[in-house]
């Protein structure tokens, strides 16, 4: 084991898998010369040269698409998309082209593509700059999508990933990259597709992914000093394929579930994940499932009105609270009807 | 390749393209050897019938989705397929039965993807916009207008990464070239110096859009001047001289020297089958008619002494019978079975990928109460 941030442990697993496979090439956009936006890639160009990491012009759909191409031809190019937000600008290349094309051409050709892109609000980067939109990926059949919560899995995922012959949109997130975890030295791999239960718990299911996935394995913590509650944390890590198996064993476990998401809640991820518990644990709920989600406005840049609008420890606190008590209410000894 | 940076002066002028010519200008034809102008038309004459009888097809509801012909584009089609080697890559746009016949694919599984069958090229999977033949190195026709020069442009980094000789050629139509991935492409594959032959297939007409109402430029192989790229204009009516201007755009992509190349023709029918394209003049439609490039081409065999009536006749009686035993494999053809509709989601298996039929609950049904004694139930 070895302690890193989640940004050095991507960063080691671009380079541990470019010097086990040479077909594994990098693009983007500031990757090469000026190291990435996030200093990502810091120090692989002169490791592995302008070949292997190749800085393209500000060209979203050329750049993502190129690299659909080449991944046709065998390549496993690693893109990155300097955040989640410029994604849309590939939106053509990657739904209509990456997702596609293993099936349309009746299985003939594979896209061995992972696009790794950060998401996250907060940061007073105003509307534009601040989406959640790994559900537009996640909505399409033929796209796999993973979302690390941690450095360990990062590097998991990560290599799950540039193995895997599809492409996998790897969701990053601005807020996890200083964040520091043990990270196991060899190599490591996660089957994509499986939600992890990182904290057992009896009294409540709470659910997130990426940066809530971190928050509500803390605030699970938090709960079970404060106020003696045993929580049970998944995180989805896998948002395509969706391992709804692992969410409704939970829930008829535990009665009941909050999902936390920094999407915005109307048809958001929490959306799918509460009617796959209403469809797997209808007998088992004892509250509906609660949804802590950004409200539902463009991101403002005052930050009075950013942090009104984004999902606070608070907010998922009273939201858990609420389901208890509705809980306990349920679970009340029925008098005889008047 | 390395990175590069372009002094002025280096091999891309500043002055622009190095070849920038108008139609039928500059390049005169070589001898043309008999034998090879006679399998052109052999071609032409094929792609003319299989396209008609895919038409017929259409209206009589075998063939499904849209579909588009190449009538008209006859002599295009086979002038740049005779220019490339057989390990060479093609990517086409939607408009495409043509080229996959002349990228060598039998006329019978190209009908039965257009009948969407198992013995289809993408076995039935694609339909008649995304014909797919990984043999034949046709890497797809691709539905959305320039969704294939991202893709086309990537695969030419592949070939580069890995010190290959071969070449990519991606078509296109007219309209492609004010969309953004056209120009996003054409930037990336000269910046990069790659094995690729962009053609613009003009058949002047995108949908019922001419050239004018939607290009600022509507010479349109001059964009290529943006990129430093060389480029060519030639005419699409004439099989002969678009085989040999592919040559030289081939050759220069097989140097590492993208190549954008334009042929001109005209679209005898509709966008698609079933557009009667009344937007279109009397004058228009009579021009286009009689350029037709495959009664053209037979004239001028005729008048070289290469064809006469008898060798023509019997041409065009052995494509029909191709195109007819083209049907046959077609119509023979089992559809494909429901049981493999999850097989190509995905090229790695994991776990929780859904195979769920529309009706089908996520989870197994709840029990339910017996209905014996409950009035109404469901049954």
């Amino acid at each position: 084991m070895t302690s890193m941030t989640y940004r050095e442990a991507i960063r080691q697993t671009l380079r541990s898998e470019m010097n086990r496979d040479n077909d594994v090439l990098l693009l983007g956009e500031e990757i090469g010369v000026f190291e990435g936006s996030y200093k990502i890639t810091q120090g692989l160009l002169a490791e592995f040269g302008p070949k292997r990491v190749r800085d393209t012009p500000i060209a979203e759909e050329g750049f993502t698409g190129a690299a659909v191409g080449a991944a046709m031809l065998g390549l496993r190019p690693v893109v990155e998309i300097m955040t989640i937000n410029f994604s849309l600008l590939a939106l053509d290349q990657i739904v209509n082209h990456a997702a596609k094309i293993y099936g349309m051409f009746g299985g003939q050709t594979s896209v061995p593509l992972v696009i790794r892109t950060p998401g996250g609000g907060g940061q007073q980067l105003g509307a534009t700059h601040s989406q959640n939109i790994e559900l537009y990926y996640a909505f399409v059949p033929g796209m796999k999508v993973v979302a690390p919560s941690t450095p360990a899995d990062a590097k998991a995922l990560l290599t799950a990933a540039i193995r895997d012959n599809d492409p996998v949109l790897f969701l990053e997130n601005l807020a996890l990259y200083n964040t520091r975890g043990e990270v196991p030295d060899g190599e490591i791999e996660i089957e994509i597709g499986r939600a992890a239960v990182t904290r057992p718990g009896r009294d409540l299911t709470l659910i997130g992914y990426s940066r809530t996935a971190a928050v509500a394995a803390r605030i699970a913590e938090e709960l079970s000093t404060s106020a003696g509650l045993d929580i049970e944390v998944i995180d989805l890590r896998s948002l395509r394929p969706l391992d709804r198996p692992t969410l409704v064993e939970s829930v008829r476990r535990t009665g009941c579930a909050v999902v936390v998401e920094d999407d915005w809640l109307t048809y958001g991820i929490g959306a799918e994940i509460a009617a796959t518990i209403s469809d797997g644990a209808f007998d088992h709920l004892d509250a509906p499932v609660r949804r802590v989600a950004m409200a539902e406005v463009p991101l403002p840049y005052a930050k009075s009105l950013e942090t009104a609008a984004l999902p606070s420890d608070a907010d998922l606190v009273e939201a858990i609270h609420q389901t208890l008590d509705a809980v306990a209410h349920r679970r009340l000894p029925q008098g005889p009807r008047p | 390749m390395a990175t590069r940076t372009r002094p002025s002066g280096a091999s891309k002028s500043v002055a622009g393209p190095r070849r920038q010519a108008t139609a039928q200008a500059g390049h005169p034809t070589a001898d043309p050897d008999p034998a090879e102008m006679l399998a052109l038309y052999r071609q032409m004459v094929l792609v003319r019938r299989f396209e008609e009888r895919a038409a017929r097809a259409y209206t009589q509801a075998q063939v499904g989705g849209y579909c588009h012909l190449n009538l008209g584009e006859e002599a295009t089609v086979v002038g740049l397929m005779a220019a490339l080697e057989p390990t060479d890559y093609l990517f086409t746009n939607y408009r495409e039965h043509g080229y996959a016949l002349g990228k060598g694919i039998s006329p019978g599984r190209v009908m039965a993807e257009l009948y969407g069958r198992q013995d289809g090229v993408s076995h039935g999977w694609g339909g008649s916009m995304h014909m797919f033949d990984a043999r034949a190195r046709l890497l797809g026709g691709y539905g959305i207008v320039g969704g294939q020069l991202p893709p086309a442009t990537g695969a030419a980094l592949a070939i580069d990464y890995r010190d290959g000789t071969e070449i990519v050629m991606c078509l296109m139509g007219d309209g492609t070239t004010n969309i953004g991935a056209f120009h996003e492409s054409l930037n990336l594959a000269a910046l990069w110096d790659l094995p690729i032959v962009y053609v613009i297939v003009n058949n002047q007409l995108g949908m019922g859009t001419t050239v004018e109402m939607a290009s600022a430029e509507p010479e349109l192989h001059r964009r290529a001047a943006s990129y430093r790229m060389a480029a060519e204009r030639v005419d699409g009516n004439d099989p002969l001289a678009v085989r040999d201007a592919a040559r030289r755009a081939v050759s220069c992509a097989r140097d590492r020297r993208p190549f954008l190349l334009e042929a001109v023709s005209g679209r005898l029918k509709g966008h698609s089958v079933v557009d009667p394209a009344k937007y279109r003049s009397a004058d228009d439609t009579l021009a286009v008619r009689s350029a037709d490039p495959v009664t053209a081409f037979a004239a001028r065999l005729r008048e070289l002494g290469h064809l006469d009536e008898e060798t023509e006749a019997s041409i065009d009686t052995a494509a029909l019978q191709e195109v007819s035993e083209a049907v046959a494999f077609a119509e023979q053809s089992p559809h494909p079975e429901v049981s493999t509709l999850f097989d190509h989601t995905y090229a790695t298996a994991v776990p929780n990928d859904s195979r769920r039929l529309p009706g089908a609950p996520l989870f197994p049904p709840l029990p339910t109460a017996a209905p014996s004694n409950v009035t109404g139930g469901r049954r």
